[in-house]
């Protein structure tokens, strides 16, 4: 356990490496939500509500939306697609820990650093600026909290399925920006999910992506409460259940069939 | 003359190597095309539940995207100079290229190009027609005209800024991460800038101007008179920002002292 703390540690004083890298961050994610606060506040024009959500709840949903994603997303699909082509991926193999548990400790550095430092500052100063709702129960922060946690499992297991593809299909750049996109479109990340058509909506449910942005942005902003609060996380739940199978079996295969090129 | 000849040189030579690793390169072509759409449906979406934003309809927006996609095509197709820093500052291949006797500027456009991106402008083209006529526009004899002299504007302020943040890692080599909040700020442009506050508005008009690129040109295809101004600003502003991007990039080379090693 002691060694995967470590990765943990590592990871988060490696990213306090590049400064200018953290403060640029902070600058995107704020005049990234300033602009959706005006595109949605052109949107609702006249309109007290869309969809059960009111234009301030509206805003709140945008800003957490992006901040939870400083803390689930992460490279480690680019990562490992890089160490699997150099063929560093055999030394990591043969060291004493879980490849796999290695890399989602990483991950996770990468989003506890991501979370203290960007996510934290960045909603003060978007709080600041824009008008937005933050909940004073304290039971949807403790919902909150265990519904990014649930984001970043689900997240960090199709990064992994992802990563793992190289070895099957050894360039896979296009794949792993295609995999992003549909995140950032199937989460609930650009709109809720609750705005798409019904059919789009049936289609999603079948999918786990809606656990990664939508389920934890509806949490914050009181759009789920009580037992629906309680029903997402169950859902988020399972889908970390569900995802360790494929990532696992793709696991194994890929091993048994590693081809090292040099070295 | 010799500009041009080592250009289609270049593009030879890519299309050989791209040929090579084809289904990477449809794959490519492919994630290109998605993210494309996933703007696309969030325009869709929202226009679901609105009926106008700011008095600008869901077709009219529509086509202001699909006309983006054109100089936004051309520019990720020749300006692929997003790590500038650390390809060419930080492992020294710049003193490579400063041994050749083309325009260094030029010589890294040749080397960096990304010709499947022009695929966008296919979309870009087939979205505004697709809007246009929904919208019963009339083409006139000038519009293709202008609509070229509009998207090389378009290209031209795109190239500028990104030609200008490149140029800071002559001066500093401190590692920047601005390329990507440019990426970010420059789908503003898109929307209509009379939804934002006065000074966003203003940064987007006269500081980074990423209006020119969407919503000020497509205006005038748009028949909205009231912007035609602006509209006809597009190349001035482009041959403007280009030709200083191009003066600050002289000075840089000047003062460039090479990685060493």
């Amino acid at each position: 356990m002691d060694k995967y703390i470590e990765m943990i540690r590592i990871r988060f004083l490696m990213m306090l490496a590049y400064r200018t890298n953290y403060y640029t961050g902070i600058l995107i994610y704020s005049i990234n939500i300033g602009a959706y606060y005006f595109l949605w506040n052109a949107i609702y024009g006249e309109k007290s509500e869309i969809e059960g959500l009111s234009a301030i709840q509206m805003t709140t949903y945008v800003a957490v939306a992006w901040m939870a994603r400083a803390f689930y997303f992460n490279n480690i699909d680019r990562e490992m697609a890089t160490e699997i082509k150099e063929g560093k991926v055999a030394v990591e193999l043969i060291r004493p820990y879980s490849y796999l548990g290695m890399k989602t400790m990483q991950g996770l550095g990468e989003g506890i650093f991501r979370l203290f430092f960007f996510s934290v500052p960045g909603m003060v100063i978007v709080a600041l600026i824009f008008p937005m709702e933050f909940s004073a129960d304290a039971m949807t922060w403790a919902l909150f909290a265990i519904s990014i946690v649930l984001s970043f499992l689900i997240n960090t297991q199709l990064n992994l399925l992802t990563g793992i593809t190289t070895f099957f299909l050894y360039n896979n750049t296009g794949l792993i920006r295609a995999k992003r996109v549909l995140i950032d479109l199937f989460s609930g990340l650009l709109l809720p999910i609750s705005f798409f058509p019904g059919w789009a909506q049936e289609i999603m449910g079948f999918l786990p992506f809606q656990g990664i942005s939508y389920i934890p942005s509806m949490i914050f902003t009181n759009g789920f409460t009580g037992s629906e609060a309680v029903e997402g996380l169950m859902l988020q739940g399972a889908w970390v259940l569900i995802l360790v199978v494929p990532t696992q079996i793709l696991w194994v295969i890929a091993k048994k069939q590693l081809i090292i090129q040099g070295g | 003359m010799f500009y041009i000849s080592m250009f289609f040189q270049y593009v030879a030579q890519y299309m050989k190597t791209r040929l090579e690793y084809r289904a990477d390169l449809i794959v490519e072509i492919f994630s290109d095309l998605l993210f494309q759409a996933v703007n696309l449906i969030f325009i869709l979406v929202v226009f679901d539940h609105t009926e106008f934003l700011n008095g600008w309809s869901r077709d009219e927006i529509i086509f202001i995207y699909g006309f983006f996609l054109v100089p936004y095509a051309l520019f990720s197709s020749f300006f692929n100079i997003w790590d500038f820093n650390e390809r060419y500052i930080v492992k020294g291949e710049l003193d490579r290229i400063l041994t050749r006797p083309i325009h260094s500027l030029f010589q890294i456009i040749l080397e960096r190009m990304e010709l499947e991106s022009l695929f966008g402008a296919m979309t870009g083209l087939a979205v505004m027609f697709y809007a246009g006529s929904r919208l019963g526009l009339d083409v006139s004899w000038s519009d293709p005209f202008l609509f070229v002299l509009f998207v090389m504007g378009g290209v031209l302020v795109y190239a500028g800024i990104f030609v200008m943040i490149a140029c800071i890692s002559f001066w500093a080599d401190a590692r920047t991460s601005i390329m990507p909040m440019m990426y970010n700020i420059g789908n503003y442009g898109r929307y209509p800038v009379d939804i934002y506050n006065k000074a966003i508005r203003f940064v987007l008009t006269w500081i980074l101007p990423f209006a020119f690129v969407g919503v000020y040109p497509a205006a005038y295809f748009l028949g909205r008179d009231e912007w035609y101004g602006y509209s006809f600003l597009t190349p001035v502003i482009g041959l403007v920002f280009f030709g200083l991007s191009v003066f600050i990039w002289n000075e840089g080379v000047k003062r460039y002292r090479g990685a060493g090693n």
